[in-house]
């Protein structure tokens, strides 16, 4: 085996809330790393996490309104890289407001370049901002090259177990 | 849930082997930091460097170093040299396993090695090594 601590470069980008010119790059992210195109699903979250009349549209907002929802991407120029979209969830079976992440995708070209470790402490930061302190997540258990991403950036097993039966 | 002895061995010698760029260290450094047999140790750094994960240094100041890639090997790949850690999955039967209760409990310590396999297989060596940090 070769030695290396090794890593790629470190991608210059920048993060902002998601916009309906990026859609289209999100979705090319999404299906490139799931092979399942779904173009609606993705216009939907936009419309539903930052599109909404109630929520302020920039990412800097009056001290009046918090936002909750968001859906960001991490660009280099009109390039997007990747993505990543949370939320904060409160009280669900007794869980104090926490910051909930569910999607997170990265151009594969762009892969080792640390554009995840920016997304997620761009969403992080976002969180504190909204009076959460803790931050979680649910992964396919066989997935283990998301579920090593989210260790390596300090996450650990939480107490809440997932539990699911046939229909 | 407990590991066997040839496993704590390699994890302890492969994580203070990896700890730093090109880091070097005999068998009896290791072996006394963490109270284990040196010969015990030998073995199992044989074992390591059987599959390229360390190498022995020859001559003056010689031992051990890491050899592998910090960032790709997982604790489940150390861990599998030495033990199985899911042996119902990985077809091991024991008696009783054939009855509707064998097959009840079979289900359930599925549960868990599974969660245990996924638990090793995505912490790498990079991420031990902070987790490991956190303690200082």
């Amino acid at each position: 085996m070769a030695n290396p601590q090794t890593r790629q470069s470190e991608r210059k980008c920048t993060v902002r809330l998601a916009k309906a010119a990026d859609i289209p790059q999100v979705i090319a992210i999404d299906t490139e790393n799931t092979g399942l195109p779904k173009a609606e699903y993705w216009e939907d979250l936009l419309e539903r996490y930052n599109n909404r009349s109630t929520d302020v549209d920039d990412d800097t907002q009056p001290k009046s309104v918090k936002r909750y929802r968001f859906f960001l991407v991490a660009c280099d120029g009109d390039a997007v890289l990747g993505f990543i979209i949370g939320e904060v969830r409160a009280w669900e079976f007794g869980s104090p407001p926490c910051g909930w992440i569910f999607a997170i995708g990265v151009r594969n070209n762009t892969r080792q370049g640390g554009v995840g470790h920016v997304l997620l402490e761009a969403l992080n930061d976002r969180f504190r901002k909204a009076g959460v302190s803790k931050v979680r997540t649910m992964l396919a258990r066989d997935d283990t090259l998301i579920m090593s991403f989210f260790r390596s950036q300090g996450m650990m097993a939480g107490p809440f177990i997932q539990f699911e039966k046939d229909l | 849930m407990k590991l066997q002895k040839a496993t704590r061995c390699a994890l302890f010698a492969i994580l203070e082997l990896a700890s730093g760029q090109d880091r070097q260290l005999s068998a009896n450094e290791i072996a006394e930091k963490y109270g284990i047999s040196t010969n015990h140790l030998a073995k199992v750094l044989r074992s390591l460097g059987r599959v390229g994960l360390v190498e022995a240094v020859r001559g003056a100041g010689g031992g051990y170093r890491f050899s592998g890639n910090r960032r790709r090997t997982t604790l489940l790949d150390i861990i599998q040299l030495f033990e199985t850690i899911d042996p119902i999955r990985n077809g091991e039967r024991e008696d009783g396993d054939d009855t509707a209760e064998g097959k009840g409990l079979c289900q359930v310590l599925m549960e868990i090695e599974d969660t245990a396999r996924a638990t090793f297989a995505s912490i790498t060596l990079d991420t031990m090594i902070k987790l490991v940090e956190k303690h200082r």
